[in-house]
């Protein structure tokens, strides 16, 4: 069952830098924030792999990347989940994008994004989008329980690609 | 809280009455086994609000975990221009995930549609486009998954068991419209 909030998330608020980090993206590849400068990223910081198939953040999120993908976004989603956990549900999703392991030192970049929770030792469900030089334009946390969908990401990248085009 | 971002119109396959109290959307995919189990839950609380309770269904085909939900969307689709809509979304979840092209036109056969129009229809993809549309608004109003469903126009994030649903259903009647007093099961 859904458990509470203990504690309330403070994001790295809209306007600031995202704070960069270097993950491991499987076994043995890293990806590093900084990579993805020159387009829009979002962070999608869940709290464990393997929720069930059809609610699943992830699965929605690999349906409609041809939606952020006209935006010419990059989507990583984060959990402090292993690199060989995350290489094995990808692998069963059948996910076209990056799962970065936040798992040693456990949950750093969660923490360093204000979304983590130390009482249940996973991170919220909480989502960044980052414009093209790594500055936060958009952030929310979800009722842990809560699969937030996509609405507000493609929101938020539409005022974005409007705001490069202005 | 995300909201509905298209009120049911005449594109929609809709069962009770426009009258009703409150409106129930259900985004689903045919492939998907939570929305089989959804769908008997669907037909129990449609059953017992009566004509208090007005029901959508809307396609939001998973097409990169369910290969062949959005084929058996373009059956449903095809039933629907034949006017037997919810005759082949009943026998769909019935026979999930029996969905080749040939089972889904015995379906037809089933329900005496005509099955010339109907392969003709499924080869040509003549709904696909419609049923990708209406998952692009599924998107925009927050589904998350399937089955999403909306009471009056909002997401409802808690539990569709029957019980939840039925008494989400209850609290939407109860505030909705300037009729006060509660709604019947």
């Amino acid at each position: 069952m859904i458990t509470s909030h203990t504690h309330e998330a403070t994001p790295t608020p809209i306007g600031t830098a995202a704070p960069a980090f270097r993950l491991p993206s499987t076994p043995d590849q890293w990806v590093e924030l900084e990579e993805f400068r020159g387009k829009p990223v979002i962070l999608a910081f869940y709290p464990a792999d393997w929720s069930p198939v059809c609610g699943d953040q992830m699965a929605l999120y690999n349906q409609v990347l041809p939606l952020f993908r006209q935006h010419d976004a990059q989507l990583v989603g984060i959990s402090v989940d292993g690199a060989w956990c995350h290489d094995a549900f990808a692998a069963a999703r059948g996910l076209h994008f990056p799962l970065l392991a936040d798992f040693e030192p456990k949950g750093e970049v969660a923490r360093r994004y204000g979304v983590y929770r130390a009482a249940d030792g996973t991170a919220e469900r909480a989502l960044f989008v980052l414009d093209d030089e790594g500055v936060v334009r958009w952030n929310y946390v979800s009722p842990v329980g809560v699969n937030p969908g996509a609405d507000g990401i493609l929101t938020a990248l539409e005022s974005l690609t409007a705001r490069r085009t202005v | 809280m995300s909201k509905l971002t298209r009120a049911i119109d005449a594109s929609d396959h809709v069962r009770g009455p426009a009258t009703a109290r409150v409106t129930l959307v259900e985004y689903g995919d045919f492939q998907c086994p939570y929305c089989k189990q959804a769908f008997p839950i669907v037909e129990k609380v449609l059953a017992d609000f009566g004509n208090e309770l007005r029901f959508a269904f809307r396609n939001f085909p998973l097409t990169e975990i369910h290969p062949l939900a959005e084929q058996a969307a373009e059956a449903a689709e095809a039933a629907g221009a034949q006017g037997r809509f919810w005759e082949m979304h009943h026998l769909l979840y019935q026979h999930q995930p029996r969905f080749a092209v040939e089972e889904l036109l015995a379906y037809g056969t089933e329900l005496g549609l005509d099955t010339g129009r109907m392969a003709r229809e499924l080869a040509e993809r003549r709904y696909l486009e419609s049923i990708q549309r209406q998952a692009l608004e599924g998107v925009r109003s927050g589904v998350n998954g399937t089955p999403t469903f909306f009471i009056n126009g909002r997401r409802h994030d808690a539990a569709w068991d029957y019980d939840d649903l039925a008494s989400a259903i209850e609290q939407a009647g109860e505030t909705s419209g300037q009729h006060a007093g509660r709604i019947g099961r």
